[in-house]
């Protein structure tokens, strides 16, 4: 099988290592398609959607070329998209589909229903901005909107992270202890169709570090028939509600678990919290996505003029790492949050909220402000970062929570 | 996990065992109970037929009597009973709440 090429091979430092790193330049879609050739799913079912049209071209092509296995399902929507990856799962096989925006949002009723039956579906997503005004640029209110309905949620700053998620997403959701769909996001166009180096695994470490999925249950297995999706009464469903919650709580241990056999196998580390100069950090900013690029930009203006400031990047926001959140900001002396979401009516964006609950029910009280940025793919550059720093050190002095949420780049 | 009727339930709610629906005892949905005048009762079959529940008991061609266990009182047998010996009696009028009743004495 021909792995993806370009036109821009940056290097191949092969020779005597135990491994070859094999440098690519790839655009974040293209590296998610690269995943998808390595794990070889025995299903696909996509329905094209920009920004994330380019993984499903892409994988099409290798399909089409005989260069993966997978039956490859060119689905009318994209509520058919998941709903035969449902099926396709729970008749025993791998699938994995990919999305954004509105093709998430016409994915919704499919999404609680793969996460509520237990079936490790992987969804590779785009962020895009939700309709209207009909904007294809990124921002989250798509994934975040879908927070609750039970899946993981991993998201990429780079295409290297859009690849290594894509990989590891696998792993995490056929995990015994966990049987939970996972989506792995990546900011549309910032990432999808910006080319980077990707460091690509050889394709036997690849295969061998994804594996075989063996399900527990399969309906094809007729032998041991089985019943998938029953009716079922109120003296069953909250318990079975709450299998869910459980499932998550383990996904957290998991997470950490598959990233670091994924780090000792590649040197890079998928901490489902990534921190940047925090060791001795006063005041610090908390993000998700491509955004963490600028952040660390300002950061270290921020330090060359004495500010010690430090950036908290999450990758991993379901299940929501509580613990780790609140050892991390501890003792700082103000926190800002970025969020690339709105929440019209609610006390404040996604991010920002689940940061409260998680400080306040671990007794963390401590400075906080609520910034939103890029919503509808505007850019955000490092001075208004910058700007949001110096607002947060501004009012943290007052030592108070800051009450309103401020919006990077409006004027 | 367990619910609260100690079924153990496997991930995502799946059945291993299925065909079990005659484990799910379904009588307790009831709110009106069949009962039937046997005298009256052709034994043709009719409500055999059309029960959705198979909850009419039927021996050697004769009705014997309703599975009050899994009968959720929908009263089709009644509406398609043809000498109308088929009535449906408010379920808080009786004192037993499952059982097989009305059998043939």
């Amino acid at each position: 099988m021909k792995p993806i090429s370009s036109d821009l091979v940056l290097e191949n430092q092969g020779g005597a290592e135990s491994m070859k790193i094999d440098s690519r330049s790839l655009s974040g879609g293209f590296a998610v398609a690269e995943a998808m050739r390595q794990t070889n799913p025995d299903v696909v079912a996509c329905y094209p959607i920009t920004p994330s049209t380019i993984v499903v071209e892409k994988f099409s092509e290798l399909v089409a070329n005989g260069e993966v296995d997978t039956e490859f399902v060119a689905v009318e929507s994209e509520h058919s998209a998941l709903s035969a990856c449902l099926a396709a799962t729970a008749a025993g096989v791998r699938s994995q589909t990919v999305s954004s925006s509105q093709g998430l949002a016409f994915m919704w009723e499919v999404l609680y229903a793969v996460s509520g039956l237990r079936l490790p579906v992987v969804l590779h997503c785009a962020n895009r901005a939700l309709s209207a005004p009909i904007n294809i640029h990124g921002d989250h209110s798509d994934t975040m909107g879908a927070r609750d309905s039970g899946w993981i949620q991993l998201y990429a700053e780079n295409p290297q992270e859009a690849y290594d998620n894509a990989l590891v997403a696998v792993r995490i959701a056929e995990h015994p202890d966990v049987l939970l769909p996972v989506l792995g996001s990546q900011d549309g166009y910032t990432v999808t169709h910006s080319v980077e180096r990707v460091d690509v695994l050889p394709d036997e470490e690849a295969k061998k570090f994804v594996g075989k999925y063996i399900p527990e249950f399969s309906l094809l297995d007729t032998q041991n028939p089985v019943t998938f999706g029953p009716l079922i009464s109120p003296e069953h469903a909250f318990e079975l509600k709450l299998q869910g919650i459980e499932a998550m709580r383990n996904a957290e241990a998991i997470i950490e678990k598959v990233g670091e056999e994924f780090t000792s196998l590649t040197g890079r580390s998928l901490d489902p919290v990534e921190l940047y100069r925090m060791e001795d950090s006063e005041l610090a900013m908390v993000v998700i996505g491509s955004v963490a690029g600028a952040a660390r930009v300002a950061v270290d203006r921020l330090r060359s003029d004495g500010i010690k400031a430090g950036l908290v990047k999450i990758r991993a926001y379901r299940p929501f790492p509580s613990l780790r959140i609140c050892e991390v900001l501890a003792g700082r002396k103000g926190v800002a949050v970025l969020d690339r979401a709105l929440s019209p009516g609610a006390p404040y964006s996604p991010l920002y909220g689940d940061i409260c609950s998680a400080l306040y029910s671990h007794g963390v009280i401590l400075p906080l402000a609520s910034f939103v940025y890029g919503i509808g793919g505007r850019d955000t550059y490092p001075a208004q970062i910058v700007d949001a720093f110096h607002r947060l050190e501004h009012e943290s002095k007052l030592g108070t929570p800051i009450p309103q949420t401020s919006y990077l780049g409006i004027t | 996990m367990k619910s609260r009727k100690n079924h153990i339930i496997s991930a995502g709610g799946v059945i291993a065992d299925p065909g079990n629906t005659a484990d799910r005892l379904t009588g307790d949905w009831r709110v009106k109970r069949p009962v039937i005048e046997l005298d009256k009762c052709t034994h043709c079959m009719i409500c055999w037929i059309y029960c959705p529940d198979s909850a009419i008991e039927v021996k050697e061609g004769r009705f014997i009597g309703f599975d009050l266990i899994h009968c959720k009182g929908c009263g089709i047998c009644a509406e398609e009973c043809p000498p109308n010996c088929i009535d449906m009696i408010e379920e808080s009028t009786f004192q037993e709440i499952t059982g097989i009743i009305g059998k043939e004495k």
